[in-house]
């Protein structure tokens, strides 16, 4: 401990810490809960408030229809479906790739195995964003612009994924694959009824970055689907933002960033734990 | 019995090698090669030398991007790198309500970037938006936040910043929840102060984490994007055109996918050249 708890009980330090603590919990305060606040009030605003009263706590004429209205207006149903078909995708290769690599490269360990992990390691070296317009022409030669599979199969491709699946399966005690394989377990079974059992923490991590990767990510859905009726949330409000009303562009924002705070409020224990895991010692 | 074994694994790497082979082996050699061609993806591409990077070398633009994200790494270094350290050590101490603390801090970051960027985008309205009101109101202002070449890049910065905080909090937290208290003990009974005690055992043990976030920012701030395109679309004048941003326009505004690919490549080798720092330093980090 920084601060011993001896000290802590001397008036001056306690009077000092707590008043720190009180001024960083109002700062914190502020800067999350603020623009989370401002947004669902903006969005129940009519735009002439928006410019009169901004600073008002509580509109002054409450419209919840315009939820309603931008939902119909804007098509925000449709485009959070998009999101969702998005990241359900993504996930879904994430996961089956890295599974599937890290089992063969840590458990089945073919003699070429080295090289392939090296060469998919080397891939952190090169981030997405400077090799996609290759990737954006390789996406056009496989026929697969404005379909999904145009950002789920690169999402794939993590490298940072298979590392923690291989180095998870490595734990794992070799013994239990050897008894199995004298049991008579095929590989396929070795896979999903022993490795995979033991490895709900990783697969939970590995599931959880695949999810806010691909939330967040913008410039490749930006360039990879141009029908605007298949594009993502994110990318429909960054159009949007041009020509859409102020209060129902809002209330679009406050749809969009419900999904992702909701599930963050459920789940924010292993949220944080599963950063914890994945920090810098990863 | 051992060509079997090989056989099956292969199996099980082909999902690995399909996606990695297609989408990322396969784009980096060829984003070299199209450096070095001509092409309007109908045509066969040609080979046009060095004709790109002249093309490249001679635009204006370049530079301008170029010192642009180069003051975005610079601001968010000077902005954006001291407040979770400071932030994680006043977290550190606090007992009660210390999840609180921590959902709080991490809420910016689930709000995708998009929507957090048009949310800012409102508060910097040089009319009537939240920032001028509420400088109004100690008498300051009204600044020109996103329309001023002066202060448009600042302003990315510290949305930017605000946006990212939550991730680096939990890692110093972590860090600093691991020092040994031993440490911290043998301290207080030299004498040392609280302060001493901050500067001279919480900050050097944190010295390797604090070298891995600073590499991890450097490379993350040099691919900025979202911000200016959202934001200001590299505006005004010019001032927030980053180079990831001037290589979108080159390739899906221009169509000069040679040029875009030529950029690209500029900025592989800086990102490749702290991405192999990154990967040494967790490495040595790891094995102490």
């Amino acid at each position: 401990m920084m601060i011993s708890p001896v000290e802590e009980r001397r008036p001056a330090v306690r009077a000092a810490l707590r008043s720190i603590q009180w001024v960083t919990l109002g700062l914190l305060v502020a800067l999350g809960i603020g623009p989370l606040y401002m947004t669902v009030k903006g969005a129940v605003s009519p735009s002439a408030d928006l410019i009169a009263k901004p600073l008002a706590l509580l509109p002054a004429d409450p419209r919840p229809e315009n939820f309603a209205t931008a939902w119909a207006d804007l098509g925000v149903g449709g485009y959070l479906l998009n999101t969702l078909q998005v990241v359900g995708g993504a996930w879904a290769v994430q996961l089956f790739v890295a599974v599937t690599a890290g089992f063969a490269l840590s458990v089945l360990r073919p003699r070429f195995g080295r090289y392939v992990y090296g060469a998919i390691l080397a891939t952190m070296f090169v981030p997405y964003t400077v090799s996609m317009v290759s990737l954006f022409m390789t996406v056009i030669d496989l026929g697969l612009v404005d379909t999904y599979w145009s950002i789920w199969l690169p999402a794939g491709a993590s490298a940072f994924n298979v590392l923690l699946a291989k180095r998870f399966f490595d734990a794992l005690p070799a013994e239990l694959f050897a008894a199995a394989r004298i049991d008579g377990a095929t590989t396929w079974q070795l896979l999903t009824k022993i490795v995979l059992p033991m490895s709900r923490p990783i697969v939970a991590v590995i599931s959880l970055l695949a999810v806010m990767h691909s939330w967040k990510d913008f410039i490749w859905p930006l360039v990879a689907i141009t029908d605007p009726e298949k594009q993502p949330i994110s990318v429909a409000l960054a159009n949007l933002a041009e020509q859409a009303p102020q209060d129902e562009l809002i209330a679009a924002m406050a749809m969009a960033l419900a999904p992702p705070v909701l599930v963050f409020l459920v789940f924010q224990k292993y949220i944080v734990a599963g950063l914890g895991f994945t920090g810098v010692k990863g | 019995m051992i060509r079997k074994n090989t056989l099956t694994a292969l199996v099980f790497l082909v999902p690995a090698l399909i996606v990695f082979g297609a989408f990322s082996w396969w784009p980096i050699v060829r984003g070299l090669l199209i450096s070095f061609q001509s092409t309007n993806l109908v045509d066969p591409a040609e080979w046009v030398g060095p004709a790109n990077f002249t093309a490249l070398f001679t635009d204006p633009l370049l530079g301008v991007s170029i010192r642009n994200t180069l003051l975005f790494v610079g601001l968010a270094l000077l902005i954006g790198f001291p407040a979770p350290l400071v932030l994680a050590t006043v977290m550190a101490t606090v007992r009660r309500a210390a999840g609180l603390y921590r959902f709080l801090v991490y809420l910016p970051v689930v709000i995708p970037p998009v929507v957090a960027i048009l949310l800012w985008k409102w508060f910097y309205d040089p009319g009537h938006g939240l920032f001028n009101e509420l400088f109004g109101l100690v008498g300051l202002g009204p600044f020109p936040w996103l329309d001023s070449p002066g202060s448009a890049m600042l302003s990315l910065v510290l949305q930017s910043t605000w946006a990212g905080m939550g991730g680096a909090v939990l890692i110093y937290l972590a860090a600093i929840v691991g020092i040994p208290s031993e440490l911290y003990e043998a301290a207080q009974m030299d004498g040392a102060s609280i302060r001493a005690r901050i500067w001279h055992i919480t900050l050097p043990q944190l010295r390797p984490v604090i070298g891995l976030l600073l590499l991890m920012q450097l490379i993350t701030t040099m691919q900025v994007f979202t911000e200016p395109y959202v934001f200001t679309g590299g505006g005004p004048e010019n001032a927030t055109l980053t180079v990831l941003l001037l290589i979108f326009r080159y390739a899906f505004q221009d169509g000069a996918y040679g040029q875009a690919a030529a950029l690209s490549l500029l900025l592989a080798i800086v990102l490749g050249i702290l991405s192999a720092v990154y990967l040494r330093a967790t490495r040595s980090w790891s094995a102490s």
